[in-house]
């Protein structure tokens, strides 16, 4: 499948390289050219420096032609207008983004954007650590 | 009427001046301690520190309440999703964004932003217009520009000079709705008279713009 990330940080650099790997066709947005350093040097897929909020930017990332869209830069903010823009402009089928906060991920999750909060995705597999850790007594 | 002001930087700050001149309830919020403390000091306890994206900022900056919300921000993404959350979340009737990018004028209004603002397409229009004038002049577009309100004055050659709106043929899709003339404004009828020097306001659909250009330029 051809995917488009936006965000080479960690989660947008593993992203590409398991995709890439698994032989899916993938573009990948970052601001920064640094963030490629993050990489394998046998990355075959596309790596573009721009915002991902632009959509001639998204263009050259080939998103016209994109199956899924995943918007993992460390803004909120960010991923959610680069995602309303894969789905609205581009008819993207999947798009889905990284959101911290709890509150902008329920919001954007009834607009038929598909939203990750790590916080408390993180929180709820901390407190399932907490189910079966054993009480200390006395 | 209660208006929220994302965003204090200079665009925030004038707008919120300009406001609370205007004798409306004005909040600024800004993330910046030390830019909110600058406001505080010169427009007085109309200010907050906070993200305005956050909802727990909004709700405590009392959006609920709130008939308008601007988001003034440099980044069109946060303008964007402040406005998103002020109108999802908390139902505000009217959220307008500053948009940096041109570009995105079109896009904000596609996902629900009520009106946008673009300071270099305000700017691009203004230098037209000083360059070109046709006697024409943009005000205002509605809805994906489809239709707009352009205000145009009447030339000395012009064929509606010293006729009443009743016997002008208007194109389609075209009502006058003010007349300036000098220091007055008519609310004009079926017998008002038109004269030469009269500015015209009126709301037309784009494509017949150039018709009533010509129309009432008389050129």
């Amino acid at each position: 499948m051809r995917v488009v990330i936006v965000g080479c940080g960690r989660v947008g650099a593993h992203l590409a390289t398991t995709l890439d790997q698994r032989g899916d066709e993938v573009a990948v947005v970052d601001i920064s050219a640094d963030a490629f350093l993050r990489l394998e040097e046998d990355f075959s897929g596309l790596a573009i420096r721009g915002t991902g909020i632009d959509e001639d930017v998204l263009r050259s990332a080939k998103i016209t032609q994109a199956d899924a869209f995943l918007a993992v830069t460390n803004r909120d903010n960010t991923n959610l207008m680069a995602a309303q823009l894969a789905r609205e402009v581009f008819g993207v089928p999947t798009v889905a983004a990284r959101v911290y906060d709890p509150v902008r991920a329920e919001i954007f999750a009834n607009m038929g954007i598909v939203t990750i909060c790590p916080t408390v995705t993180i929180g709820n597999l901390l407190l399932d650590t907490l189910e079966a850790a054993p009480v200390r007594t006395g | 009427m209660y208006v929220i002001v994302a965003g204090g930087g200079k665009v925030g700050y004038y707008l919120a001046w300009n406001l609370v001149d205007d004798g409306y309830e004005v909040l600024v919020i800004e993330r910046n301690r030390a830019k909110a403390e600058a406001i505080r000091e010169h427009l007085g306890a109309v200010v907050m520190v906070g993200d305005a994206a956050e909802a727990s900022v909004l709700e405590a900056a009392g959006a609920i309440r709130a008939d308008v919300v601007i988001a003034t921000t440099g980044d069109d993404e946060d303008n964007l999703i402040i406005c998103q959350v002020a109108k999802r979340r908390f139902d505000v009737e009217r959220v307008i964004a500053r948009v940096n990018n041109p570009k995105n004028e079109q896009l904000f209004k596609r996902l629900g932003i009520d009106a946008t603002v673009s300071q270099t397409n305000v700017l691009l229009h203004l230098i037209e217009q000083r360059l070109i004038p046709d006697g024409l002049i943009h005000l205002l577009t509605l809805k994906h520009q489809e239709v707009g309100i352009v205000e145009v004055r009447v030339g000395p050659e012009s064929p509606v000079v010293g006729r009443t709106l009743a016997e002008i043929r208007l194109p389609p899709d075209c009502v006058f709705s003010a007349i300036n003339r000098g220091d007055n404004v008519i609310i004009p009828t079926g017998r008002t008279r038109l004269e030469a020097g009269d500015d015209v306001i009126a709301v037309t659909r784009a494509e017949r713009e150039a018709e009533l250009r010509r129309l009432l330029v008389g050129m």
